[in-house]
């Protein structure tokens, strides 16, 4: 459902005030705000902007310089793989292919039902216990064939 | 009766939290008096999770322990249960170690205060307090403690200048953005005993005349996020932070900060940017962070590992640390191994051992059983390493007279069947999501590279000097490690693996 942007603009206003006394909050406002809304709708940039003195774009420079911060609502799962060497030494590339051929979409993309985002991520210090990934925020090591397919599963479930 | 269940991510990651929860129903059910602690983890990622008993007779240890384990542990009594290791210490991946950066973790609660004064904490810091801040400088010079985010600079140079510096408000910031792929001692660290970095990010404070301190934690590392913010809030009822440190010293505090997934904010010019609320671009140097760093103030930029490392020094002296090591790399090493490994985890030793040992002894060779093709040493940005160059010795400057970098210390192991043209060409694509855009070099070269790895991957000859020519200007034109160092692991695997480059050659030809 499409966040209704200027119901949402108390709740940002308070946020914004709340982190506003750090030096350079920028960013903790901009985690916040994602925290709450699950990613930073375009009015809190404005907001944003006029609470710490900076230019519209200057936010928007900021929030699109890092992986992290979504302009727009992700699935109702979030599936991060991690594509990075130490995964790759046990067979990460193999378990993305076979799960993006399952939930059939790429990196970056959430299914048309809306149930699944599969995004990359470069290292989850899980380097040990390869391949990782972390499912809707919970920790998976040593991924295999199996995981994945049961990932897959839940996810659609 | 206490049982010890990790904590740690890698641990979560691989069932800890199921076993604890299985663990007090079973006690519950037994109507037993549990206490349940969670602790870091050992550093045997192989045997993840891995629980602990304590008994009479030391710490006794189980693993791999997965929840369905539970019932039949506590049936038989523990000691007979076949996934008994015997006594903690005496395993002999802990006995080779010479643990003092991590000696605490795993071992105790990290959120205990109480637990960490018993085990040697604190002294580093009581000790700092009866010294000036040149005297704490000068200690930390004498250690020889270089940089272990993998620059491998100086640390008490470093703080010497923040000392000198002249300033109302100076800044201590912990570099946690630890996205090196095979590493983890960061990680490893904050959440197994996270007070130790607290302690010395404390000591950098009184040796610079810092009051604040920053810790800029990585997104991707939730757990250590969320017990660094406890050990903090522990540290202040404590009394250890606040307006006066340990109730006789100046006033100091520390604020987590978090990171949004660029990994080149690990460059600390680029951390500095985005603590500022920034984009994570570099900033060129001069000046210096040391003498203009966050908000253009005086800054000591250090590594977790390098900050966790000084209680040790203060509290047993220099000579001791320096004592330990080979050449110019003085002290310990926390050496993460990973990738395609039968033993992973984290053993700490004084510099100088083999990646032959590393890679045999330790390791136990690769987890798939096939023959060890290649090793990474330092993250994307470290070198491919061939079995030609095993012996030598682990060291800041024997690495570069290989071409290559001890990074952080993670050590990526590869089997056979590793494609060295692909991780080349991973290297160069990494760099190029990666990159921050402020030089040329880095941006424009790294996708040019992963174009001109596909020619070679195609049969076109012609593009390997080209591949060469383009890591020359990377390496000599860039601003930062990024794409100065991306040419490592790409010339590396170019320079020990012709094969991987040449098989398509032959068939263009």
């Amino acid at each position: 459902m499409p966040l209704d942007e200027s119901a949402a603009l108390p709740r940002i206003r308070e946020i914004i005030a709340d982190h506003q006394a750090l030096e350079g909050p920028l960013l903790p406002i901009l985690h916040a705000i994602q925290a709450e809304f699950g990613h930073v709708p375009q009015s809190a940039l404005l907001e944003i902007a006029q609470a710490l003195s900076l230019g519209k774009a200057e936010v928007h420079g900021v929030m699109s310089f890092y992986h992290d911060f979504r302009a727009a609502p992700a699935g109702r799962h979030v599936i991060k793989i991690c594509r990075a060497e130490a995964c790759q030494s046990m067979g990460a590339d193999k378990l993305a292919d076979l799960l993006q051929q399952k939930l059939g979409i790429g990196w970056h993309e959430t299914t048309a039902d809306g149930a699944v985002t599969l995004e990359p991520v470069f290292c989850l210090g899980l380097c040990a216990c390869a391949p990782s990934a972390l499912v809707d925020g919970k920790l998976v090591g040593r991924l295999d064939e199996d995981t994945v397919q049961q990932i897959a599963s839940e996810v659609r479930a | 009766m206490r049982i010890y269940v990790p904590r740690d991510a890698a641990a979560k990651a691989l069932g800890a939290d199921a076993v604890a929860k299985a663990i007090a129903a079973e006690a519950t059910r037994r109507g037993l008096d549990v206490q349940l602690v969670r602790n870091g983890s050992r550093g045997m990622v192989w045997l993840e999770p891995l629980v602990e008993v304590e008994t009479a007779t030391g710490r006794m240890a189980f693993g791999p322990v997965c929840a369905d384990d539970v019932a039949g542990l506590f049936a038989s009594g523990w000691d007979q249960h076949p996934k008994a290791l015997g006594r903690t210490d005496e395993l002999p991946w802990l006995r080779a170690q010479t643990r003092l950066t991590f000696a605490r973790v795993g071992v105790i609660d990290p959120l205990s205060l109480a637990d960490y004064r018993a085990h040697g904490g604190l002294k580093g810091l009581e000790r700092a307090l009866e010294m000036d801040a040149a005297a704490i400088v000068e200690e930390v010079k004498a250690s020889g403690l270089r940089g272990r985010g993998g620059a491998g600079f100086p640390t008490g140079i470093k703080w010497d200048t923040v000392r000198q510096a002249a300033g109302p408000r100076k800044y201590i910031v912990c570099n946690a953005d630890e996205g090196d792929s095979g590493t983890f001692a960061d990680r490893m660290l904050m959440e197994g005993d996270p007070l130790t970095l607290i302690e010395g990010m404390t000591i950098a404070g009184l040796a610079c005349g810092a009051t604040k301190g920053f810790v800029y934690i990585r997104s991707e590392y939730p757990d250590a996020i969320e017990v660094m913010q406890a050990a903090l809030d522990v540290a202040r009822a404590g009394g250890v932070l606040g307006a006066s440190v340990m109730g006789r010293g100046p006033a100091f505090d520390i604020e987590v900060r978090v990171g949004a997934g660029a990994y080149v904010c690990g460059e600390e010019t680029s951390l500095l940017n985005s603590l500022e609320g920034k984009r994570g671009t570099v900033r060129a140097k001069p000046p210096l962070p040391a003498l203009q760093g966050f908000m253009g103030r005086p800054t000591v930029v250090n590594n977790v590992i390098s900050l966790a490392s000084v209680p040790t020094v203060l509290a047993n002296g220099a000579a001791a640390y320096a004592a330990l090591g080979i050449g110019r790399s003085r002290g310990t090493i926390p050496l993460q191994i990973a990738g395609n490994v039968k033993h992973g985890g984290l053993f700490e030793a004084a510099f100088g051992m083999s990646l032959r040992q590393i890679v045999t002894d330790l390791a136990g060779g690769t987890a798939s059983g096939r023959p060890v093709k290649a090793v990474q040493v330092g993250g994307p940005l470290g070198a491919y390493l061939a079995p030609h160059q095993f012996d030598v010795p682990f060291g800041y400057e024997e690495y570069a007279g290989q071409n290559a970098l001890i990074g952080h210390a993670g050590i990526v192991v590869f089997d056979d069947s590793a494609d060295m043209l692909k991780m080349a060409r991973f290297a160069m694509e990494f760099c190029a999501i990666e990159s921050c855009g402020k030089c040329t070099p880095c941006r424009i070269g790294a996708v040019r590279g992963v174009e001109t790895l596909d020619r070679i991957a195609q049969g076109d000859t012609s593009a390997m000097p080209l591949l060469a020519d383009l890591c020359e200007t990377m390496k000599a034109g860039s601003l930062c490690a990024l794409g100065g160092f991306t040419p490592y692991p790409v010339m590396s695997a170019v320079t020990h693996f012709p094969d991987d480059f040449a098989p398509m050659k032959e068939a263009a030809e």
